[in-house]
């Protein structure tokens, strides 16, 4: 049962993570100097699919909530300030979406508040993964670091790479679904960032290894685990001559794949911890008498419709958007 | 555990939950009243329902949307701010909300999508029942979240192991008698809200002289709904009262301002509660009526604040005033409702400008009501969040420190207080505009299921445009 529910929660931030992941990317973007019909364009892109993607950050949430009670209690509250600051950018990004549409001269608003929330909330996520890395100072089960204990070089490391990051998935979205100048600008940014969350991944792990020697012994001892950075490696090069064959398909699946193999690196790392190094996933599972009760519903049946639903919206609008049907 | 930052949290959630109830009381009612509005149209084929449905579509469309983006902030706020209640009762409420998300996601979610592409593409059955599933969905959301508070009302169904609540009867937890009166009152107060600003609606068109054929039906609809819930609202409300007395004496006390045991207890009315000298000032109260309202006998001995130790005791003033003014407005909607039903019965309804202005100004009222009533529950329940179990003071994050529960607050309320002005500004303008408002706009990038928005910048349907868009 706890197996079950690690899973279904690592799917959900996975899901989260890529879904989510380009549409706040096309946000940063869009804080580059852009024309009102590149930005039109960019917005055509993720307008079927933002709001769809969020839903799973609230699933991600009630789940963790519901199945590992004391994680959801520990994590939120100590990174009481990131989480907020995340909240009030994604509610921002998700009104301006709305409202921009519908205002003339208040219109570079919300452009700022789609722009800018994205590019908070995103920059916040990053924040604490690269706290949980760090490892947060628990003390006892309690959180002993203050209102800034998540707060260092590394986690503001952290921040800025998931901004690119998020980014590079976002620009590859954009040339996977337009045409013309928008794809064109997007392909020029990919080789930067790319280089840029690359680097930065290499300067995560190295960081990680050198603080938690246990990791290092663990990778040792079973070279096997091996396989979650050779897949991102072999997607980096993938992505590399994709680029260059000018192809418009598979960047994106290829940083999909490299996100995918990073995700997969970490949680094998601090495998059976949560909240490394502090609360481990059997300390923080729910009774029983929890985790079977959302099992026969929420686990077993709404969540593969769930799963099915997504890969329908995504069917009914795959391709290209050209752009004489989706004006923005 | 700082006091500060423990009163800036019960601020902090009293503020973005009070924000987010607003549009869900809307849009549960709303859905509902689509799906009437369809089920008329495919009975009788009159277009006007089409009409109306098409039109009151794009509003749930707003809504809906605000009430989405303002409850992801509910989800996590239990964790930031409450992590020791999260920590304690997740094993309890976690599930429950998840039970929350999870239908929500399921109801809502995927006939949403039918609701906006479907018309053209399935049958009229079945768009019928998609708006149907949809007002379900709506429904099942505001149970499973009455279901969790109702737990922490009253908590029943659980054994404590190491430090937590550990479910032992989930039959208990969800169908136990509180959570099956506050349930409907709940409910109907979302379907009165529909009511009422349906028929203030169409009081307004009336008043400006537009779209006479739609304003009739809204306000004759509306009101007659409103006639004949309000009656069932007041009679469940008593009901409600009925299990805070048994459960939750000293939050019945302080919505009484009963300061002593009394026998036979007297009702106040009305009074200035004055918790220093533990006495009423100006007290209008009727001897006796207390005891029937509370035991329905002549000579039941009720109990008084002072029986309970300082500590133990809920404030005053709130729940007391909290309550008038929520029986207050049910009272004064039943008024305008009955009023208003038979003079429309009469047909001497649209020539009556005055009550017309009186039902177009009545629609905050099942708002008001909502709010204070929830202030009755939730300041009464004080000081405990787990009733009898777990005080307000013990929830709250620990570690947590006034300078960042300022901040988060000061950023809630500057956040909210800008997107509500624009919320509130567009709806205005779509109900300004009316039922053949807008329709010389550009058609939008095809809106997904999820983008509920989106909607309302789609031309409206009379002229059978609205199903290509986005294709
Ligand atoms: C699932 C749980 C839940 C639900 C559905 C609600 N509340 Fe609540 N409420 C709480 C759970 C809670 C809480 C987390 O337990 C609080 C925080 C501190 C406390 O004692 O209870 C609380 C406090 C609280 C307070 C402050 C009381 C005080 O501290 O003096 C107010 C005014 C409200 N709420 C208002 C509302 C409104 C308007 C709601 C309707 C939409 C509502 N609550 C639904
Ligand atoms: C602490 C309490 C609450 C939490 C944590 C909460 C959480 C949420 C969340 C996360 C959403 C968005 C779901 C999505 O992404 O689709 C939502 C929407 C909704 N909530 Fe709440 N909510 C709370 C209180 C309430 C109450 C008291 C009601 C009604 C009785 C309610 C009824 C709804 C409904 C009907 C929706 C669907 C959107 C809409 O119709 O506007 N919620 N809520
Ligand atoms: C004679 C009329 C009414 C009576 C006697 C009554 C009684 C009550 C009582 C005692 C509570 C507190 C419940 C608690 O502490 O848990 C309550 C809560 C509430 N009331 Fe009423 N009520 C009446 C009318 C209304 C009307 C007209 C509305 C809305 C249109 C309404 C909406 C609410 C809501 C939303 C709550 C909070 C939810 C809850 O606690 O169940 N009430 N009511």
């Amino acid at each position: 049962m706890v197996t079950f529910w690690v899973a279904l929660l690592a799917i959900s931030i996975l899901i989260y993570l890529l879904l989510d992941g380009f549409d706040l990317g096309v946000g940063i973007l869009f804080l580059l100097p852009n024309s009102e019909a590149r930005r039109q364009a960019m917005l055509g892109a993720i307008a079927p699919f933002w709001d769809g993607n969020e839903t799973w950050l609230v699933v991600t949430g009630v789940v963790l909530w519901g199945a590992f009670p004391v994680v959801y209690a520990t994590v939120l509250s100590a990174f009481y300030i990131p989480v907020i600051f995340m909240l009030l950018g994604l509610i921002l990004r998700g009104v301006a979406f709305e409202f921009r549409a519908k205002s003339q001269r208040s219109r570079w608003i919300w452009d700022l508040g789609f722009g800018g929330g994205s590019l908070v909330a995103t920059f916040m996520q990053g924040v604490m993964v690269g706290a949980l890395v760090q490892g947060l100072p628990i003390i006892d089960g309690q959180y002993a670091g203050g209102v800034f204990g998540w707060l260092s070089g590394f986690s503001v490391l952290c921040g800025i790479g998931l901004c690119l990051g998020y980014a590079l998935l976002g620009a590859c979205w954009l040339v996977r679904k337009r045409d013309g100048a928008v794809r064109d600008l997007a392909r020029s940014q990919i080789p930067v960032l790319a280089t840029g969350v690359l680097l930065f991944l290499i300067l995560v792990f190295a960081h990680a290894l050198l603080q938690h020697l246990p990791i290092l012994h663990r990778w040792i001892e079973r070279p096997y685990l091996f396989v979650f950075p050779a897949i991102g490696a072999g997607a980096a090069c993938m992505l590399a001559s994709s680029i260059l064959r000018h192809d418009d398909y598979w960047p994106f699946h290829m940083v999909s794949l490299i996100f995918l193999s990073a995700f997969g690196t970490l949680a094998l790392s601090f495998w059976p911890y949560m909240v490394p190094f502090a609360i481990t996933v059997d300390e923080a599972a729910a009774p029983h008498a929890s985790l079977a009760f959302m099992f026969w519903g929420a686990g077993l049946v709404v969540f593969p419709l769930m799963l099915i639903y997504v890969a329908i919206g995504f069917r009914v609008f795959k391709g290209k958007f050209d752009s004489e049907s989706v004006r923005y | 555990m700082d006091p500060t930052a423990l009163l800036l949290s019960r601020l902090q959630f009293a503020f973005t939950i009070s924000f987010h109830i607003i549009f869900p009381a809307f849009t549960i009612g709303l859905a509902a009243w689509l799906t009437v509005l369809e089920a008329m149209h495919l009975h009788s084929g009159k277009p006007v329902y089409r009409t109306l449905f098409e039109f009151w579509l794009k509003i749930f469309g707003v809504a809906f949307g605000m009430g989405v983006v303002s409850g992801v902030v509910m989800g996590f706020q239990f964790g930031t701010n409450w992590s020791v209640l999260s920590k304690m009762s997740g094993p309890i409420q976690g599930p429950l909300l998840a039970y929350e998300t999870f239908t929500a996601f399921m109801l809502e979610a995927s006939f949403f999508g039918i609701l906006i592409f479907g018309r053209t593409r399935v049958p009229p059955w079945f768009y019928l029942f998609s708006t149907a599933m949809v007002a379900l969905g709506t429904t099942l959301s505001a149970f499973w979240i009455m279901v969790n508070n109702s737990w922490m009302q009253v908590p029943t169904g659980y054994v404590m192991q190491n430090g937590q609540f550990v479910p032992d009867d989930w039959m208990q937890i969800i169908f136990n008698r509180v959570v099956w009166v506050r349930f409907p009152h709940m409910l109907l107060a979302s379907y009165l809200t529909g009511a009422f600003c349906v028929a203030a609606t169409g009081a307004w068109y009336l008043l400006r002289r537009t779209y006479r054929a739609e304003a009739h039906v809204m306000l004759r609809m509306g009101l007659a709904l409103a006639a004949v819930l309000l009656p069932v609202q007041l009679f469940i409300g008593h009901l409600v009262g009925d299990y805070v007395h048994d459960y939750q004496p000293a939050k019945f006390a302080a919505i009484e301002a009963r300061w002593h045991d009394e026998q036979p207890a007297s009702e106040v009315l009305i009074a200035i509660p004055d918790s220093s000298t533990e006495s009423n000032k100006y007290a209008i109260s009727i001897p006796v009526l207390g005891s029937i309202i509370g035991s329905m006998s002549l000579s039941s001995k009720e109990v008084g604040l002072t029986s309970f130790p300082p500590q133990d005791r809920p404030p005053v003033a709130i729940p007391f005033f909290a309550f008038r003014i929520m029986v207050g407005c049910g009272l004064l909607m039943l008024g305008v409702a009955w009023l208003g039903t038979w003079l429309s019965f009469k047909h001497r309804l649209e020539r009556n400008r005055l009550l017309l202005w009186g039902i177009f100004l009545s629609f905050p009222l099942p708002w008001i009501a909502i709010l204070t009533g929830w202030y009755t529950a939730e300041v009464g329940r004080q000081p405990w969040t787990v009733y009898g179990v777990l005080r307000t003071a013990d929830a709250v994050t620990p570690f947590l420190t006034a300078a960042a529960a300022t901040t988060s607050l000061i950023m809630f309320v500057a956040v909210y207080a800008f997107i509500f002005s624009f919320g509130t500004y567009y709806i205005y303008r779509l109900l300004r505009a009316g039922p053949a408002g807008l329709d010389d706009k550009v058609v939008h990038a095809p809106a997904m299921p999820n983008r509920p928005m989106s909607l309302a910048d789609r031309p409206l349907l009379p002229g059978g445009n609205c199903a290509q868009a986005g294709e």
